[in-house]
């Protein structure tokens, strides 16, 4: 496939990363050299410089064949522009920009095919702070990911001694929790994979991935560990795009302090945010922290757009007494340096993002592609299509579908309704089926499991 | 300063005044009360007047800067009385200028005190000519609160609202001053006629339901009767007074709005008019529950109407009365009075400092708090959603200072004159809200007749201080107004 992606910052740079590894031809657009030329060296594709808004860097960009336009430069209006030029001087089929302002979003008809043409919008501000939304409602998990449309939730728990399950096998778990249908579809021990059968022990420590019906989560965490006391305190370190989302969206509910230490940036948080305190100072500040409670704190969230200060805000509010420390960490070097160490979460923005966009680029029907444990692993939504000659999953039990290994099959969703999924659950036409894969080198084989083949006709 | 020029557009404004002075005339005419020579030569007068200014200035021509603003709107509403007071003063030999002057003031700033009694027995077209004052006064006041004002850049709401975008999208609601003048005069005017309307159908004759619709959209409170509300006694004509006072009270730019869009919301997000209806609707429930307590009611309903419309008709400052409020224990009418000095919005009719300086004072108190406990806190003042600057904040402060102080040396003057504490008290305050009516000497049953020379003078500054928002008075008698 051919793709362009116009601009080179984080987002284009880990969509460029994710997709080059996938045989595309990929053609990057930037205006500024050097960010390009650090791309070139590290990855193989094409790079162009120049205004990704004019046409002419367009065609030396080859748009004139390019099946895929992935807009997602800085400036919202170059990426609308963008997307209508694609969409009628150059006949590209799909075109995806990355909108911040959520006024461009209110009224379809802006994006629309009359407006600027978009096929996907994708705003990895938003996308993070659901994230650590759900951590906030979930504060015993390392992450939720929703399917079918919310109806389904994944999570990821780490199990500690205390916990009902923990030290028994996994099929007991039906036992346990009877009225509720859940399933444990991987287990991660000391960094190596287990794809859980029956009688697979579940170990203090394990980072465990259970599918459920997403009302049955808290308690299909309770037999894997303590509860907590629900989040009552938040406190947001950086009042960015990111810090503003998550205080807008948590301050109704909970307690809400947002440190800045822009000052002319807290004058914008404070008019737009209602019921959050928003702090003047540094997150580092020893002494605001100590004044401002940290102690009290259930989450300290550290969003600004520097790793450094987010990791030592983060070890320092943990220090002071913060109940639980999540940061966002850009490199991801630092993110494998820390996780599972002092901060009880650390957070890849370019991961957590990069899911929505890789949906819309896999072969076969996929609805969500979510990136576990830093690219790792992950979790597909997948519509099957086709019928039992024309797709190899479609009519089929479970146990008869060739899966590579390390692959499974947690869930279906039908019209609506979930179904844990069983060695004889057998798959239908339009069903979603959610699958779960350990090992990202067998994730060629299993869109292709999912795709309609012509050599079936 | 260009002094012609500003005194060639006042005699323009005399011009239109002279002819507003028809309106009487028309009335005399029509109901044959024998008084129309009165008008005739004050008509007369005011137009040889402003001919004369005119012919004087004309060549200035009519550039106003800015600041000559302030002068024009200070001697528009300190000349303009002065005329006013001819058809009094012809009609009522014995009145003596002060009184009339302070009659006519007391109308065009919407007032409703009066020095007046007798007033049933008054030349109709004479009570026209009082009404009507008191609906010119509002016209100008709307035009002057929404448009003008923010010109000059005058006290705190003005300055709040010209630079706030939203919730009021702009107090300049149309590009020009005047598509917005005129925009506010037809909302005010359909108002009136709708408030005519139903005076008429709840009871009152043509003539006093005119009359009382200009009163009480100017929230002027002038009565054709010296009994006021109490002369029918029928809470369905209360009812609709009470409906059309508190229409009256909130800004005329959020009316403008609503009538603009079709819709309520423009009510629903100012901020201002939904803390006015809350305050007010409290307080009546409040006193009348207190009346009943206290005995000077027996039944609850009855002490609800007493306090719905006497509460509201202060609060709005406009001044009616139905019961003689004077003789409830006393925190009654001190808390109405207290009501009357904040409760109206901004851009009404209403006097007094305006609910929307009252709000960015009290936040301002919880955000000192709110600093002693987290003092790295960053928390602007904010009135619908939007946050309020500092300077804003300052200047509210500073007007509040100089509406207090102004209050207190007025009840000093009135009572070094020899007034007793409470008349003096409840004189000031009622006279720089514009609200009408005090209590003691002054109060509903009686008028501002008892008062001294020397004490009307100081009434009637008083009332256009309140009425010109005190700053853009006070701007021109500063000496450095006047320097070059």
């Amino acid at each position: 496939m051919k793709i362009i992606i116009l601009g080179a910052g984080q987002v284009g740079a880990t969509v460029a990363e994710s997709l080059v590894s996938e045989q595309n031809d990929i053609t990057v657009v930037d205006t500024d050299p050097a960010r390009l030329r650090a791309l070139q060296d590290r990855l193989d594709l094409r790079t162009v410089t120049g205004s990704a808004a004019h046409p002419s860097v367009l065609t030396e960009a080859g748009i004139d064949d390019a099946d895929l336009l992935i807009a997602v430069t800085q400036s919202d209006e170059t990426n609308l522009v963008a997307c209508k030029l694609a969409a009628r001087m150059f006949n590209v089929p799909r075109r995806i920009a990355r909108i911040r302002a959520t006024d461009l979003l209110d009224d379809p008809k802006v994006l629309g095919p009359d407006g600027f043409d978009v096929d996907l919008s994708i705003c990895p501000e938003q996308v993070l702070t659901d994230y650590i939304f759900k951590l906030v409602e979930f504060p015993e998990a390392l992450q939720v990911l929703d399917f079918a449309g919310g109806k389904v939730s994944l999570v990821a728990v780490r199990a500690y001694q205390g916990g009902p399950m923990v030290g028994r096998p996994v099929k007991e778990i039906r036992g346990h929790i009877p009225n509720i249908d859940t399933r444990i579809v991987a287990i991660f021990r000391r960094d190596g994979a287990v794809l859980p059968d029956g009688d697979t022990v579940i170990e203090d420590g394990d980072e465990v991935f259970c599918l459920a019906a997403s009302d049955d989560i808290r308690q299909v965490m309770k037999e894997l560990r303590r509860m907590d006391q629900p989040v009552q305190r938040v406190m947001i370190a950086g009042g960015g795009n990111i810090g503003m989302r998550l205080a807008r969206a948590l301050e109704n509910a909970y307690s809400v302090r947002v440190i800045e230490h822009n000052k002319r940036r807290c004058e914008g948080l404070a008019a737009k945010l209602n019921r959050t305190l928003v702090l003047n100072g540094d997150a580092t500040d020893e002494e605001l922290l100590e004044q401002e409670n940290i102690a009290q704190m259930d989450l300290f969230v550290a969003v600004t757009n520097d790793d450094e200060n987010n990791i030592m805000s983060c070890l320092l509010a943990k220090k002071m007494g913060a109940r639980r420390v999540v940061a966002l960490i850009n490199r991801r070097s630092y993110v494998d340096l820390l996780q599972s160490g002092q901060i009880d979460i650390a957070i890849s923005p370019a991961q957590a993002t990069i899911g929505k966009l890789l949906a819309h680029v896999r072969r076969g029907d996929m609805v969500a592609v979510h990136s576990l444990r830093r690219g790792a692993a992950e979790a597909l939504e997948a519509v099957v299509h086709g019928d039992r000659d024309s797709c190899r999953v479609t009519g089929r039990r479970i146990e008869e579908i060739e899966l590579p290994v390390g692959t499974a099959i947690g869930a279906v969703v039908r019209g609506g309704e979930v179904l844990m999924a069983h060695h004889d659950t057998r798959i239908e036409a339009e069903d979603h089926v959610i699958v779960f894969v350990t090992d990202k080198k067998t994730l060629p084989r299993v869109e292709k499991l999912f795709q309609v083949g012509a050599r079936f006709l | 300063m260009r002094l012609a020029a500003v005194l060639h557009v006042l005699s323009l404004v005399l011009l239109l005044f002279a002819a507003s002075m028809l309106v009487p005339l028309a009335f005399a005419l029509g109901y044959q009360d024998g008084a129309w020579p009165a008008y005739a030569k004050a008509v007369g007068t005011t137009l040889l007047a402003a001919a004369l200014l005119w012919g004087a200035t004309h060549r200035a021509g009519r550039e106003l800067q800015v600041r000559d603003g302030f002068l024009l709107v200070a001697l528009v509403w300190t000349v303009l009385p002065a005329f006013a007071t001819l058809p009094l003063l012809l009609q009522l030999p014995a009145l003596t200028f002060t009184d009339a002057y302070f009659e006519a003031v007391s109308g065009l700033t919407a007032s409703g005190a009066t020095v007046l009694s007798g007033l049933d027995r008054l030349p109709p077209s004479l009570n026209i000519w009082r009404g009507f004052m008191i609906w010119l006064g509002g016209m100008g006041v709307i035009v002057l609160a929404v448009a003008i004002l923010p010109l000059l850049g005058v006290g705190g709401s003005q300055l709040f609202k010209a630079e706030t975008p939203t919730p009021m999208k702009d107090t300049k609601l149309t590009p020009r001053i005047a598509e917005t003048a005129k925009g506010l005069w037809l909302v005010y005017f359909a108002l009136t006629l709708a408030c005519g309307l139903a005076y008429h159908w709840a009871g009152m004759n043509w003539l006093d339901a005119m009359m009382h619709a200009f009163t009480t959209m100017g929230l002027g409170g002038f009565s054709t009767h010296d009994a006021s509300f109490a002369h029918w006694n029928s809470p369905r004509i209360e009812a609709v007074a009470i409906a059309f006072m508190l229409i009256a009270a909130i800004n005329f730019a959020t009316h403008f709005l609503a009538w603009h869009r079709r819709s309520l919301r423009a009510y629903r997000v100012d901020p201002e008019a939904r803390a006015f209806l809350g305050v007010v609707l409290a307080s009546v429930l409040g006193v009348a529950v207190y009346l009943v307590w206290d005995g000077v009611y027996a039944d609850f309903g009855t002490a609800l109407r007493f306090a719905a419309f006497n509460v509201v008709s202060i609060a709005t400052t406009t001044g009616y009365a139905n019961a003689d409020f004077n003789l409830w224990p006393i925190f009654a009418p001190l808390w109405m009075l207290f009501l009357c000095s904040f409760a109206s919005c901004s851009g009404s009719t209403g006097s007094g400092m305006k609910m929307i300086r009252a709000q960015i004072l009290f936040k301002q108190v919880f955000r000192e708090l709110l600093r002693i406990i987290h003092p790295r806190v960053y928390n602007p003042v904010k009135l619908g959603g939007q946050a309020v600057e500092n300077n804003v904040v300052f200047a509210v402060l500073a007007y509040v200072f100089v509406y207090v102080s102004c209050i207190i040396v007025f009840t000093l003057l009135l009572t070094l004159s020899g007034a007793d504490v409470v008349t003096a008290f409840s004189a000031a305050v009622a006279s720089i809200n514009n609200t009408g009516p005090g209590l003691a000497q002054v109060g509903p049953a009686s008028t501002y007749a008892v008062l001294s020379d020397f004490q009307t003078w100081i009434c009637s500054f008083a009332m256009l201080l309140g009425r010109l928002e005190l700053f853009t008075l006070l701007v021109v008698i500063t000496p450095a107004f006047w320097r070059k």
